[in-house]
């Protein structure tokens, strides 16, 4: 299949980082090193035929079982070019943590915060990195593959 | 939760998370898996999907606007804005059976096709809703106490309401024209001829305007539908990935196999991934589904189209009266179900 313009551009851009890319049923998809996270999403936004102006979404999924465990996904749009991508980065149980992209696009701030809630990876460089929808005292992070479904914690005794 | 269950079963999960639009989430949901499985839903269906849909985006603005008028003292507003929603939700309850968890789309189809009757009473509830629209627009559009509480409150700009990810009327109120129906058309958006307004400030008035019109350009798009409604089938003829009829699982042997196959094992997509988004009420609705080949999806992720607009809530009321927090708060539109999932 032929590589759309956004992941034909990153190729050119990034040969050591982009670690795979593929077009399925047309989601432009690529898979990126952690590390370099924050340069290809300050190049995604700011080349002039790309311009991903918009950070649609920010979540994670948990591949127990597989190393590495997690992958943090980024779905970008582009309004004037009308274009998406997804962007992937695999993060490693052992060191659990990913630059973040507030710097980028402010509105991550909140989205990262609910995937540092919801599956304990760190965002290095966040301006407030604490919870965001679970209370600070809940122990464990709930949409990780690990956690059990019927978990109960009640939250006891006010908050102070 | 969606995790636990079949493709089929988080169909009534999408239901709650816009409870005020569960439609257009039903929708949502069902072209994100049919985009996974590779298939397209009969025209027939797509049709009755975009009436759905823009019904429920009618409730949704009805609703936002007469909650609005409401906190800001014109209760009168209100009583005539829930008078139109009541009618709008008739008609969702003679399509479905249910007025708010609706739960009527389903992979590859829908639960039913339209009743006998609906278009006629379409036409009704549409003519009732129009003298309401205008009495709501002559009590609030020029009201003087109205117009000081929203007007100039909740302003942003757009490049920074692009940062922050806004979709939806909030989005369209700051000048920006993006709208998935008309940039990425699903269904079959493309046929239809209807407008996108757009606000200059994006201040809480100019979302209140931008609802407004997309009250009347929602109604134009289905009165449109009806008349190039297709005859044909709701359902796509591929058994192993539609929900049966109920008649057909009484009376054949083979519907009542997959029956079993589907409710039991649930629907096998194949493996990989997809990201399908639908203008919701309050911008784009965004699927994110993962499945491993199984009958459960691996994972299944809502874009909430309010969550990044509450996170701005802070910069909308930076250097505010308490007082502007309500209006602004309204206009936002946050869905509790859709916000925290």
């Amino acid at each position: 299949m032929q590589a759309s313009v956004t992941l034909k551009k990153l190729a050119e851009r990034f040969p050591g980082a982009i670690l795979e890319t593929h077009s399925h049923r047309g989601d432009d998809t690529a898979v990126v090193k952690k590390e370099s996270i924050l340069e290809i999403c300050t190049f995604l936004r700011n080349d002039e035929s790309l311009l991903y102006n918009f950070m649609m979404d920010l979540t994670a999924v948990d591949y127990l079982g597989k190393d590495p465990r997690f992958e943090v996904v980024y779905h970008l749009f582009s309004l004037k070019h009308n274009m998406r991508v997804r962007i992937k980065a695999r993060v490693p149980e052992s060191d659990c943590s990913i630059d973040s992209i507030v710097l980028v696009w402010i509105g991550a701030n909140w989205f990262e915060r609910e995937v540092y809630d919801m599956y304990g990876i760190t965002f290095n460089g966040h301006p407030e990195m604490r919870r965001i929808l679970l209370y600070e005292e809940f122990e464990g992070h709930p949409l990780r593959k690990d956690y059990p479904l019927k978990k109960r914690q009640p939250l006891i005794g006010p908050i102070n | 939760m969606c995790e636990y269950g079949t493709w089929q079963q988080v169909i009534p999960y999408t239901d709650r998370l816009n409870y005020v639009s569960p439609l257009i989430n039903n929708v949502g949901y069902a072209l994100a898996v049919e985009k996974l499985i590779g298939v397209q839903a009969p025209e027939r269906c797509q049709y009755i999907r975009v009436i759905a849909s823009e019904l429920s985006r009618i409730a949704d603005h009805l609703t936002n606007v007469a909650a609005g008028g409401l906190e800001l003292g014109a209760f009168t507003a209100f009583l005539y804005f829930v008078e139109a929603r009541e009618l709008v939700w008739d008609l969702i309850e003679m399509l479905c059976g249910a007025r708010v968890t609706a739960n009527y789309v389903r992979i590859g189809g829908l639960k039913n096709d339209l009743p006998d009757g609906f278009q006629e009473k379409t036409k009704q509830v549409f003519a009732r809703c129009r003298e309401l629209w205008k009495d709501v627009d002559k009590l609030l559009t020029k009201n003087r106490i109205f117009i000081d509480r929203v007007k100039d409150v909740g302003n942003m700009p757009a490049d920074e309401a692009i940062a922050y990810g806004f979709t939806g009327p909030c989005l369209r109120a700051c000048g920006v024209p993006y709208d998935v129906r008309k940039s990425q058309p699903y269904l079959v958006y493309d046929r239809f001829d209807f407008e996108v307004p757009i606000g200059e400030t994006g201040d809480n008035f100019d979302k209140y305007l931008v609802r407004m019109e997309e009250i009347l350009q929602s109604m134009r798009i289905v009165e449109q539908a009806f008349q190039q409604l297709p005859s044909g089938p709701v359902n796509i003829d591929m058994p192993q990935f539609r929900w049966q009829s109920k008649d057909d699982i009484g009376s054949r042997i083979d519907s009542l196999i997959f029956h079993f196959k589907t409710v039991i094992e649930g629907i096998k997509p194949p493996p990989g991934e997809i990201y399908q988004a639908v203008e919701g009420g309050n911008g784009e609705v965004g699927f994110y589904l993962v499945s491993d080949g199984t009958g459960k999806p691996y994972k299944c992720r809502v874009r909430p189209p309010c969550f990044p607009l509450t996170a701005a809530m802070s910069r909308m009321m930076k250097g505010r009266l308490i007082a502007d927090i309500v209006p602004t708060f309204d206009m936002i539109n946050m869905i509790g179900g859709e916000c925290d999932r």
